[in-house]
């Protein structure tokens, strides 16, 4: 089992560890999940996604613009219109429309830097060698990744670097964070407002335990990061999304920019024509908020009826659990295109019951992003 | 008499009514506590038959019947607030009351030290 360099300080905090695509990571910490998932909603909270693959793209010839436009043909996003500072989510996609993987990728002035899910990361450096190989020097990085989420995530890290107080949501930059430089970015995947820092394995633990110092601030595992994301409506890779799913049908057409569809840069990607279509014709099926009546959670894999009676199982849920802000059961999942209307009615078979679900509008809770 | 089982439930009998809930160290490896589903007064269990379910954040876990009987009275409280599970597991968060079929079949479970020795 692998470890990131915040390991030890995990477990002398006192937390549960689980494993997670190959690492031994913080489930919770004492204070538990629900009150973490609070914590983080009300005031800040750090997270470890040091698990989590931070890959650079060096373009051979120097100009970034070579660079984006050779991770183009593996994305549905206009990536060369990205500017200097500036990151936004994509998609690997695969032959049939598929996502092999979500990504963040941000422009860093000379090279390109992707944020690729734990699970994925050897397979999507491998594809990019493949893929990229003649035109980019693909080089993982191997630094510690702490996200500090929440309200009060931007006072606590201005104290330590007061710059970061004029970044706004999806701005990337380097800043000095104990006289060290980190790459610092304004998302997260929570809902929250806060930052994504990427500093060197060797000062992560000082640079974590700083931000704990801070009476604001206390350390979040797994189990809360899976509900803030869930209320947040953000898609888990292998759960939401995966190569059977399209970016039409799990609702991320946004990342699929004018001119990648119609233009000067349309279609190229892996999957243009399925996914092309898809946004012209429409999609058979589309992923959903469902909001449970009463309390019991409906987990992931429950099956979804469109009557108490029906024989025949119209889909599926693909996350599910207890929404802590909400103080009420939360699921996703995917249903006929016809049913997915906020409003609408199904059933999840729940311990042999059929248990009726509203469709419901995601995100399930307001995002607080610093979008001004 | 208190008892345990390997299932991390406790029981207290009075009588020939045993008061049942689920362990501290139970709620500690679920964590908090989200949902919980009772059985119905008048079900009559056998042992081992599904008697309760509890979901925590983390996962949903089924609560057996630690011995034959019949369900006599529910804790109502802990649906309406199922916080109570982890704040008073072996108190005020009990689950149900079960009439015993054969109360000499608590002899068979465990009692304090065996259980602390079983979670160790």
């Amino acid at each position: 089992m692998k470890t990131t360099p915040l390991h030890s300080l995990h477990v002398e905090l006192g937390a549960r560890m689980t494993a997670f695509a190959g690492y031994e990571m913080p489930l919770h910490y004492p204070l538990g999940v629900l009150k973490e998932h609070l914590h983080t909603r009300t005031a800040a909270g750090v997270f470890d996604i040091s698990h989590m693959g931070q890959v650079a793209l060096y373009p051979r010839s120097g100009d970034v613009v070579d660079a984006a436009l050779a991770l183009e043909r593996l994305v549905p996003s206009d990536i060369v219109s990205l500017e200097p500072g500036r990151q936004r989510y994509s998609l690997f996609t695969s032959e049939n429309g598929g996502i092999l993987d979500d990504i963040m990728v941000a422009n860093r002035g000379d090279y390109l830097l992707l944020v690729v899910n734990a699970a994925c990361k050897e397979a999507d450096e491998a594809h990019l060698r493949a893929q990229l190989g003649n035109e980019c020097d693909v080089e993982r990085l191997d630094r510690t990744l702490i996200a500090l989420q929440g309200p009060k995530a931007e006072a606590v890290l201005a104290l330590l670097a007061p710059d970061c107080a004029t970044m706004r949501f999806m701005d990337v930059r380097t800043l000095m964070v104990m006289d060290v430089e980190c790459t610092v970015a304004r998302s997260g995947y929570t809902g929250e407002d806060g930052f994504e820092i990427s500093t060197p394995a060797d000062i992560a633990r000082e640079i974590a335990e700083e931000l704990l110092a801070n009476t604001c601030v206390a350390p979040i595992g797994l189990g809360a990061r899976d509900s803030l994301r869930l209320e947040a409506g953000l898609c888990l890779h292998g759960s939401d999304i995966d190569e059977r799913t399209t970016p039409v049908e799990a609702g991320l057409s946004w990342a699929i920019q004018k001119v990648r569809r119609r233009g000067a840069r349309e279609s190229g990607f892996r999957g243009a024509e399925t996914i092309l279509g898809q946004l012209e014709h429409g999609a058979a099926r589309h992923r959903v908020g469902l909001r449970p009546e009463g309390r019991a959670p409906v987990r992931a894999g429950a099956p979804l009826f469109a009557a108490e009676d029906a024989s025949v199982q119209i889909g599926k849920v693909t996350s599910g659990g207890f929404g802590p802000s909400l103080n009420a059961p939360i699921a996703m999942g995917y249903l006929p295109t016809a049913l997915a209307v906020p409003g609408t009615t199904v059933f999840a078979e729940l311990r042999g019951k059929r248990l009726p679900v509203a469709v419901a509008r995601l995100p399930f809770i307001e995002p607080k992003y610093k979008r001004g | 008499m208190l008892k345990y089982t390997e299932e991390h439930e406790w029981l207290r009998l009075e009588g020939d009514i045993a008061t049942v809930g689920i362990t501290a160290h139970a709620t500690e490896l679920l964590g908090d506590v989200v949902f919980v589903q009772l059985p119905e007064v008048g079900a009559t269990l056998a042992k081992g038959d599904d008697a309760a379910v509890v979901e925590s954040v983390k996962a949903a876990s089924d609560v057996f019947a630690p011995l034959a009987g019949e369900v006599v009275e529910l804790n109502q409280a802990i649906v309406e607030d199922p916080a109570i599970v982890n704040a008073d597991p072996q108190g005020a968060g009990w689950f149900f009351k079960l009439r015993l079929q054969d109360t000499k079949a608590m002899e068979g479970l465990l009692d304090e030290a065996a259980y602390k020795k079983l979670t160790e």
